[in-house]
C-alpha cells in the first residue's frame, strides 16, 4: 500500500510536467501576438518590441519554457494584464471563497446523495425509491445556472429570506451551495443505487442473509463496502464537475471566487491569470484523483496493484 | 411454430424488457419528437428566429400568435426555442458518441492487458482529466474563439478519459470472473474474450454513464453559451437565451422559463431513456 502510494506520487510528476507544458504552450496557441495583447490595442511597434523583450518572448521556445519553469518553482506566475498585480496574489484572494463553496457543496451532496441512493436500493420499486429517483433525475436534468436563477428569484427576490449575491456570511453560502451540489447529489444517488442494486443480488449477500444476519448488518457490512467501489470512482469524477460547476454558479451569484476570476480573465483575454488558474485547477484535480485511487485500493483489497 | 419455440435473441429480449418500462418509452418517444423538431425546425417555425422583431410586443407574455411570448428585443421565443433544439441536440449527441467509442476501447485495452499500455492510457487520461470539462472547454474557447463546434470538440475530448477510466475499472474486476477464465482456458483469442465476454459486462455502466453524459454535455454546452463563450447572440441557443433573459427576470420571467424548460425536458428525456435502456440491457436486473 505504502509503496503503491509512493509510486503513484512519483507517477504524478510526468502528468504534472505535461500539464505545465500545455499551460505554457497555451500562450503560443492564442491567436495573434501575445506581446501585442499585453501592450493593448493602441500601442506602437516600439512598445510592442520592448514588451516582447521584457516578457522574454524573443527567446527561443525552450529557453522561454525553462524561464517559465524557473519562475513557476519560485511561485511566480506572472502579472495580471488587467490589474498589473501578481497572479499569485489575485488567486490567493479568491481561493478561500471557492474552496469553502466546493467543500460545503461536496459534503452535503455526497451525504444526501448516498443516503438517497441506499434508501432507494433497499426499498427498491417502493415509494422511497420512486421519490428518491424522481428527485435525482430532476436534479441532474436541471442546469445549474437555471437552478441558481430560480432559487435566487424565489428565496432572495420574492421571499427575501436569503441574500442575493456576495459571500459575507454563512447565509450567503446556502443558495450557491445548493445550486452547485444539486447535480452532484443527484448523480451520487443514482450511481449509489445502481451499484447497490447490483451487489444486493450477489451470492455472498444471500449467504449473509441465509446465515441469519440482521438486514441492517447485511446492508452495512456486506453490501455497502462492495457497492462503494464504483461510487468512489464516480465521486472523484464529480469533483472535476464541481470545479467546473463553480465557474457557472459563481457567475450567477456574483461569488468572489476563482470561477468568476476565470470567466473575467477569459472575457478580458488576461492570459497570465488564465494560465495560473488552469494550472491550479489541474493540480487540485490530479491530487483528488490520486486520493480516489488510494481509496479504491483500501476499499477493495481484491484489486491487486502489481 | 408456437410462440414459445421462437429463439429469444438478445435483441428480442431487450425489446421485451424495454417495452415494459412506460416512462422510458415516453422518454424515447419524446427524444424522437425532439429530433424531428430539430430536423424540421426551419420549416416549422412561425417566425424567423433571429431576424424577426415585433417592436409592439416587447416582453409580451405567451399568446396565440406568440405561443411562448416575446423577448426583450421583440423576437418570438417559440421559434427560437425550436431552432435551439438543433444546436443542443447536436452538441450532446456528437460529443458523447465520439467520447464513448474512443474511451471504451482505451479502457478495455488498459484493463485487460494492464502493463505499459495501461500506464500510458491512464497517464493520458490523468492529463485530460486534470482539466475539468468546463475548464478544458473554456481553454479551447479562449484559444480558438467562441463557437459551438469548438465546444463540441472540447466536450468530446473530455468524455474520452471518463469512459476509459470507468471501463478499465469494470474490466479489472470482470477479468477475474470465473467465466472469463473459462473462456480463456478454452483457448479463445484475446479479441473474443475482450469484445464478446468482457465488453457486454461493462455495457450497462457505459450506457448509464453515456446517457448521463448526453445530459451533462447538453448542459455544459448551454452553460458555456450562458457564460458568453459558446454560441453568440443572436444565435438561439438555449443557454445564451437564458443569459439574455437574466436582466429582465423580474418583469418578464417567461423569457427565461421557456428555454430553461427546454433544456430541462431534453436532458430529462435522455436521462429517463438511459435508465430504461439500463434496466433492459443489464442481464443481472430482472424486474418481476
Amino acid at each position: 500500500m505504502v509503496s503503491y502510494l509512493v509510486r503513484r506520487l512519483l507517477g504524478m510528476i510526468p502528468t504534472l510536467l505535461i500539464v505545465v507544458v500545455i499551460v505554457f504552450l497555451f500562450v503560443h496557441m492564442l491567436p495573434g501576438d501575445p506581446a501585442r495583447l499585453v501592450a493593448g490595442q493602441d500601442a506602437d511597434q516600439q512598445t510592442i518590441n520592448l514588451i516582447r523583450k521584457d516578457l522574454g518572448l524573443d527567446l527561443p521556445l525552450y529557453k522561454q519554457f525553462l524561464r517559465y519553469c524557473t519562475d513557476l518553482v519560485q511561485g511566480d506566475l506572472g502579472k495580471s494584464l488587467r490589474t498589473k498585480r501578481p497572479v499569485t496574489l489575485e488567486i490567493a484572494e479568491r481561493f478561500n471563497p471557492t474552496l469553502w463553496l466546493t467543500i460545503s457543496s461536496m459534503l452535503w451532496s455526497v451525504v444526501i446523495g448516498m443516503g438517497i441512493g441506499v434508501c432507494s436500493a433497499v426499498w427498491r420499486n417502493k415509494w422511497p425509491d420512486r421519490l428518491g429517483m424522481t428527485l435525482a433525475v430532476s436534479g441532474i436534468s436541471f442546469p445549474a445556472f437555471a437552478l441558481g436563477m430560480m432559487l435566487m428569484q424565489i428565496f432572495s427576490v420574492k421571499l427575501g429570506w436569503l441574500p442575493t449575491v456576495g459571500a459575507d456570511s454563512w447565509k450567503h453560502f446556502i443558495l450557491p451551495s445548493i445550486t452547485l451540489g444539486a447535480a452532484v447529489a443527484a448523480v451520487m444517488a443514482r450511481f449509489t443505487r445502481a451499484s447497490f442494486v447490483e451487489v444486493i443480488q450477489e451470492d455472498f449477500v444471500r449467504t449473509a442473509r441465509a446465515k441469519g444476519l440482521s438486514e441492517s448488518i447485511v446492508i452495512a457490512k456486506h453490501t455497502l463496502r462492495n457497492a462503494l467501489i464504483p461510487v468512489v470512482t464516480m465521486m472523484g469524477l464529480q469533483f472535476g464537475f464541481l470545479l467546473g460547476g463553480s465557474i457557472v454558479v459563481e457567475t450567477v451569484f456574483n461569488w468572489p471566487g476563482l470561477g468568476r476570476l476565470l470567466v473575467d480573465a477569459v472575457n478580458q483575454r488576461d492570459y497570465p491569470v488564465i494560465q495560473g488558474l488552469v494550472l491550479l485547477f489541474s493540480f487540485e484535480f490530479i491530487l483528488i484523483n490520486l486520493l480516489v485511487d488510494v481509496l479504491y485500493g483500501a476499499i477493495n483489497p481484491s484489486i491487486r496493484y502489481k | 411454430m408456437t410462440k414459445s419455440d421462437r429463439v429469444r435473441t438478445p435483441w428480442a429480449e431487450f425489446a421485451r424488457k424495454f417495452k415494459k418500462q412506460h416512462l422510458a418509452m415516453i422518454a424515447a418517444a419524446f427524444v424522437v419528437f425532439l429530433i424531428g423538431c430539430a430536423v424540421f425546425a426551419p420549416w416549422l417555425v412561425p417566425f424567423d428566429a433571429e431576424d424577426y422583431f415585433d417592436y409592439d410586443a416587447l416582453n409580451a407574455p405567451p399568446s396565440l400568435t406568440h405561443l411562448f411570448g416575446v423577448d426583450a428585443l421583440g423576437r418570438d421565443i417559440f421559434s427560437r426555442v425550436l431552432m435551439g433544439a438543433r444546436i443542443s441536440l447536436a452538441a450532446g449527441l456528437l460529443s458523447v458518441a465520439i467520447g464513448a467509442v474512443i474511451g471504451t476501447f482505451m479502457g478495455l485495452m488498459a484493463g485487460y492487458y494492464q502493463g505499459w499500455w495501461d500506464r500510458v492510457t491512464m497517464r493520458i487520461s490523468d492529463v485530460l482529466l486534470a482539466f475539468p470539462g468546463m475548464l478544458l472547454a473554456i481553454g479551447v474557447v479562449a484559444i480558438l474563439g467562441s463557437s459551438m463546434v469548438n465546444v463540441i470538440v472540447a466536450v468530446a475530448v473530455f468524455s474520452v478519459p471518463a469512459f476509459a477510466r470507468l471501463v478499465r475499472g469494470n474490466t479489472l474486476s470482470l477479468k477475474q470472473m470465473t467465466y472469463v477464465e473459462a473462456v480463456k482456458s478454452l483457448g479463445a483469442p484475446d479479441s473474443t474474450v475482450i469484445f464478446r465476454h468482457i465488453l457486454p459486462g461493462t455495457i450497462s455502466s457505459i450506457v448509464v454513464y453515456g446517457t448521463m453524459r448526453i445530459g451533462t454535455s447538453i448542459i455544459t454546452a448551454a452553460s458555456l453559451s450562458f457564460l458568453g463563450m459558446g454560441a453568440r447572440p443572436p444565435t438561439p441557443e438555449w443557454g445564451a437565451m437564458l443569459n439574455e433573459a437574466r436582466s429582465d427576470m423580474v418583469v418578464a420571467p417567461h423569457v427565461a422559463i421557456f428555454p430553461a424548460l427546454a433544456i430541462f425536458l431534453t436532458v430529462l428525456a435522455f436521462n429517463l431513456l438511459g435508465d430504461g435502456l439500463r434496466d433492459a440491457l443489464d442481464p443481472k436486473i430482472d424486474r418481476k
